[in-house]
């Protein structure tokens, strides 16, 4: 090949690059793996993780330890979806497009809402990309959140905020519902109305909001009304839509996709149609092709980055797309009535394992608001140190919530057995 | 060109019933698969449950009235026989790298080791919940911090934030890195907006990528495009008009978008820091120079790396991916946290940085795409890793020698990794634009290279054959591309014909927007809502 090309060396082909450029000597990395020692290496430090099949899982906070069928991890796997490339060639991609296209409608379906997009980074990145539709769609600069929302994506909003001159105003919480009444300091009803109010259903408490408030509120304003969705919930709440939602977005996590020490994850977003020209990333929709035969390609193109450069609404390209897949495979394994029966059963152990520790002396709700699956307990005892002992005893029993509180998740996954022990665990860690 | 005879059905012979029926496989036929919700039929199950001997509660002790829809919730009823058979026919309607080459300028679709994908699903990695404590994660940890220090030590720089979930996340992440660094200079505080900042411009160059100037749009910074020259790099002359005490950074992907390396770009840097600027690099090409040089060596400050393209985690059709960002030291105290650390024990914690711009990402990033990452650094080790990169360059080189007589070549130097050839002749002569040659290709059993990108080429091809290639591979591929610019009109306007459906019309798509399959059905008995 080289003599093809008229060189005496492959250094040559390097030639543009400066000398004083040049890296002489070797990159101080091991030397490389035969893959047998590869993978006893890497077992080896991934035995050094304490995973959720060693300690029994009571923790959430947005990622959520539900069963994966083996359909799920075999379909998802198939190395035509893992090994392709974004669908820009619709004659050889219509196996992803129209996967997306079916992810799509279930994202529609259990929101409620008329459209969905193909996926985008995960909940937090969703948030932040639903707050500048709201912000393009109203040409507002204002946003009204509730403290309720998941404090991690609160913060990746407000990193990303940096850039684009948003003013946040936070709403406390009462009793575990937003108080949309308290006068937050720092903003006067004088100043310019809000793009949007986001509201978190459940949220990060575990609580139902009123979402009819929201909505009048938003109303009212003439912002757009953002619920931040669990869709596990779903199956047996009302959805964003129903509510009057205009955007609702989700870390889409807990349909069929590993915990995976927090990513890969799926943001999830969806809205009303008078939205859809504001709306993030690929799209996907049915059209025909030259002989009239049904074909899937990515549409609305023209918001995209690519093509608009500095005037497109985002900046995201590479997006989620097998994680979507993932979800759209979970979603069919469900079906419609697996869909509420998960819901009902994560349901039903988080009120039979609040009665529980509800009857161990001290414990008390910190927020007496109902619940879905989450929910937040008060403490008579440090709750680092309440989990660290939890943890001596095989359960990874929570998400500390300041110095007094722990939040609790169930999912379809925990036993009677398991739930018994772990009240018998908690109780037995506050008593020391 | 051989062409398979191709019988179009109409909508009605379209298979809509069975989960059983293949003739939407290629290998079987060529009918359209029918929606999963299509496939639905009253009663049919898939799930199944553990039993958990928890007390049953009734729905409305589970949730307050006010709460419960109002409208029974639809998805699909479907057995688990339907699902693996349309989601396997759906896998054999879609091209892959596992399928053949996959030559997209710019994407870097190489091969992804196998072993790779073991790593990622060990239990131990995919089972770990994210907000565990550090005691219960230090292989995660290690991990996390093992590539950090691997990805510092290939580009040169000093630390890094692995939260980035792919490029453009990254490259807001680093323009917010850099506007907070200008302001810790000028005002001791960060502040929002830019009202009080007198640099207010990054500069780009006219070969970038999309997501550069949308990424600068969306930190609030103004985009000055700076030209190229007529050998495709930066004019030096241009660049140095530009420059004044209102910039703040410069975004330059080296190799550039045409393939060429920026071989001025030791001047560039002197005269961007010159000026009190910082240069962003972006990743997108790093595959070409991995141990030749190292972008902290030509002066870079901040620097994404595209795990999925130059470390070969598979793309997922279209994600996930994962963009580890790394800085020079006095950048450091601004990246994201918290970001893992090793304690004088030699166990591993994790720490945030004191003026961090604050997270980017749920969690820790997309950590499964890290650990591929890490295990395909360790497969390669560092002669590996330079010869991935001489190998991917003498591919490059020898397909674009090799056509070089047939289309234009706008750009003639050695190019890196890619190269860029242009139909505008041959369109010209015959109408054979970018799009027929991709086309064509597809006829030919090839997935066709990025076209129309970088935009400053007219009717561009953008080819990267990768170092996973083989030479039979890349020379029946020229031949293919030889075949296709002798092609007559009549040929290359039909194109593609063996494919499961051929060119779609996407303005209709875009103009009449269907985007669930419940958008379908209502235009079908006559609720159309489309242009509502």
């Amino acid at each position: 090949m080289l003599d093809f090309l008229g060189c005496e060396s492959l250094d040559q082909l390097f030639d543009t690059v400066a000398e004083p450029l040049r890296f002489n000597g070797s990159l101080k990395l091991d030397k490389a793996y035969s893959e047998p020692d590869l993978l006893t290496k890497m077992t080896e430090i991934s035995n050094e993780n304490h995973t959720v099949d060693e300690l029994v899982c009571f923790a959430g906070g947005g990622a959520y330890d539900h069963d994966i069928p083996a359909v799920t991890k075999a379909l998802a796997s198939r190395s035509e979806f893992v090994t392709a490339y974004t669908p820009y060639q619709p004659e050889v991609s219509q196996g992803i497009l129209q996967a997306l296209f079916e992810f799509q409608t279930f994202i529609s379906r259990i929101t409620g809402l008329d459209v969905a997009n193909s996926s985008l980074y995960d909940g937090a990145t969703a948030l932040t990309e639903a707050v500048n539709m709201a912000a393009s769609f109203t040409k507002r600069s204002v946003l009204f959140i509730s403290d309720g929302i998941n404090p991690a994506w609160r913060e990746v909003l407000t990193t990303f905020t940096r850039g684009t001159s948003l003013t946040i105003v936070n709403f406390p919480l009462k009793d575990g519902i937003t108080d949309w009444e308290a006068s937050p300091p720092g903003y006067s009803e004088s100043e310019q109305p809000p793009a949007g109010l986001v509201v978190g259903y459940p949220n990060y408490l575990g609580c139902l909001e009123e979402l009819s408030v929201a909505r009048k509120i938003a109303t009212s304003l003439g912002a757009a009304l953002i619920v931040a969705f669990d869709p596990i919930a779903m199956g047996i709440l009302k959805t964003p839509g129903e509510w009057g939602g205009d955007i609702a977005v989700a870390e889409g996590q807990s349909l069929g996709i590993p915990l995976s020490f927090g990513g890969p994850y799926l943001g999830l977003i969806a809205c009303k149609a008078q939205y859809m020209r504001y709306l993030p990333g690929r799209i996907v929709g049915q059209s025909k092709d030259v002989y009239g035969k049904k074909a899937y390609v990515t549409t609305l193109r023209a918001r995209e980055q690519d093509i608009r450069r500095e005037k497109a609404s985002s900046n995201i390209c590479t997006n989620q797309t097998l994680m979507a897949i993932t979800a759209a495979i979970q979603l069919s394994w469900l079906g419609t009535v697996g869909f509420k029966e998960l819901a009902l059963r994560c349901a039903a152990a988080a009120k039979y394992t609040k009665q529980l520790l509800l009857n161990i002396h001290g414990v008390e709700p910190m927020v007496s608001s109902p619940t879905f699956r989450e929910f937040a307990l008060k403490v008579p005892l440090d709750p680092e140190l309440l989990l660290e002992r939890l943890i001596g005893e095989g359960f990874l029993g929570g998400i500390p919530l300041g110095k007094e509180g722990i939040l609790i998740a169930l999912t379809e996954k925990r036993t009677r057995g398991e739930i018994d022990a772990f009240a018998q665990a908690f109780e037995k860690a506050l008593k020391r | 060109m051989k062409q398979r005879e191709v019988i179009t059905p109409a909508e009605d012979d379209i298979p809509k019933s069975s989960g059983g029926n293949g003739s939407s496989a290629p290998l079987l036929g060529s009918l359209a698969e029918p929606t999963i919700f299509e496939l639905s039929k009253p009663g049919r199950r898939a799930f199944s449950f553990r039993s958990t001997n928890i007390p049953e509660y009734s729905l409305d002790e589970l949730v307050p009235p006010q709460h419960l829809p109002e409208k029974q919730l639809r998805l699909v009823e479907v057995s688990e026989r339907d699902i693996v058979a349309h989601f396997t026919r759906l896998s054999m309607r879609q091209y892959g790298v596992d399928v053949g080459v996959y030559p997209l300028g710019s994407c870097t679709m190489k091969y992804n080791p196998k072993v790779c994908d073991t790593v990622a699903s060990l239990s131990g990695l995919t089972n770990m919940h994210p907000a565990s404590d550090p005691k219960l994660s230090q292989g995660w940890l290690k991990i996390l911090l093992c590539l950090e220090e691997a990805i510092c030590e290939i580009t040169g720089m000093d630390s890094a934030t692995l939260q980035p979930s792919a490029g453009a996340s990254a490259e807001l992440t680093g323009l917010l890195i850099m506007k907070a660094w200008h302001s810790s200079k000028t005002t001791g505080f960060f502040e929002k907006g830019r009202g009080y900042e007198t640099r207010h411009k990054v500069l780009i160059p006219d070969s970038s990528h999309g997501t550069n100037p949308a990424s600068v749009a969306l930190s609030g910074y103004d985009i000055v495009t700076v030209p190229s020259n007529s050998k495709g790099l930066i004019d030096i002359e241009a660049l140095k008009s530009l420059l004044g005490d209102d910039i703040a950074g410069i975004m330059l992907t080296n190799p550039n978008t045409l393939g060429l390396f920026e071989e001025e770009i030791a001047q560039i840097a002197e005269m961007v820091h010159e000026v009190g600027g910082l240069l962003y690099y972006d990743g997108a090409n790093l595959n070409a120079i991995l141990g030749v040089t190292r972008p902290g060596d030509m002066g870079f400050d901040i620097v994404h790396t595209n795990l999925h393209k130059t470390f070969a985690t598979p793309h997922g059709g279209g994600g996930p991916g994962a963009a580890p960002l790394a800085v020079t030291s006095r950048l450091a105290p601004f990246l994201p946290g918290p970001r893992p650390y090793r304690l004088d024990n030699g166990s591993y914690g994790w720490t945030t940085p004191a003026q961090s711009i604050g997270r980017v990402h749920s969690w820790h990033g997309n950590a499964l795409v890290v650990a591929r990452a890490w295990a395909y650094i360790l497969l390669n080790g560092p002669k590996g890793l330079k010869q991935v990169s001489q190998a991917a360059v003498l591919n490059a080189n020898w397909l674009k020698k090799s056509l070089q007589d047939t289309y234009d070549v706008p750009y003639d130097n050695f190019c890196m990794h890619e190269f860029v050839l242009s139909c505008e002749t041959l369109k010209k002569a015959k109408g054979l634009s970018a799009l027929d040659v991709a086309k064509c290709l597809l006829q030919k059993g090839f997935h066709p290279p990025t076209i129309y990108f970088p935009l400053i080429v007219h009717e561009a091809l953008m080819i990267e054959p990768t170092e996973t290639e083989s030479l039979e591979t890349l020379k029946e591929l020229s031949q293919a591309l030889k075949d296709i610019a002798r092609a007559t009109p009549e040929e290359f306007g039909s194109a593609p014909s063996t494919t499961v459906v051929q060119r779609v019309d996407e303005v209709q798509a875009a103009r009449s927007p269907l985007l669930t399959w419940d958008a379908v059905s209502n235009a079908a008995i006559g609720q159309d809502t489309r242009n509502a």
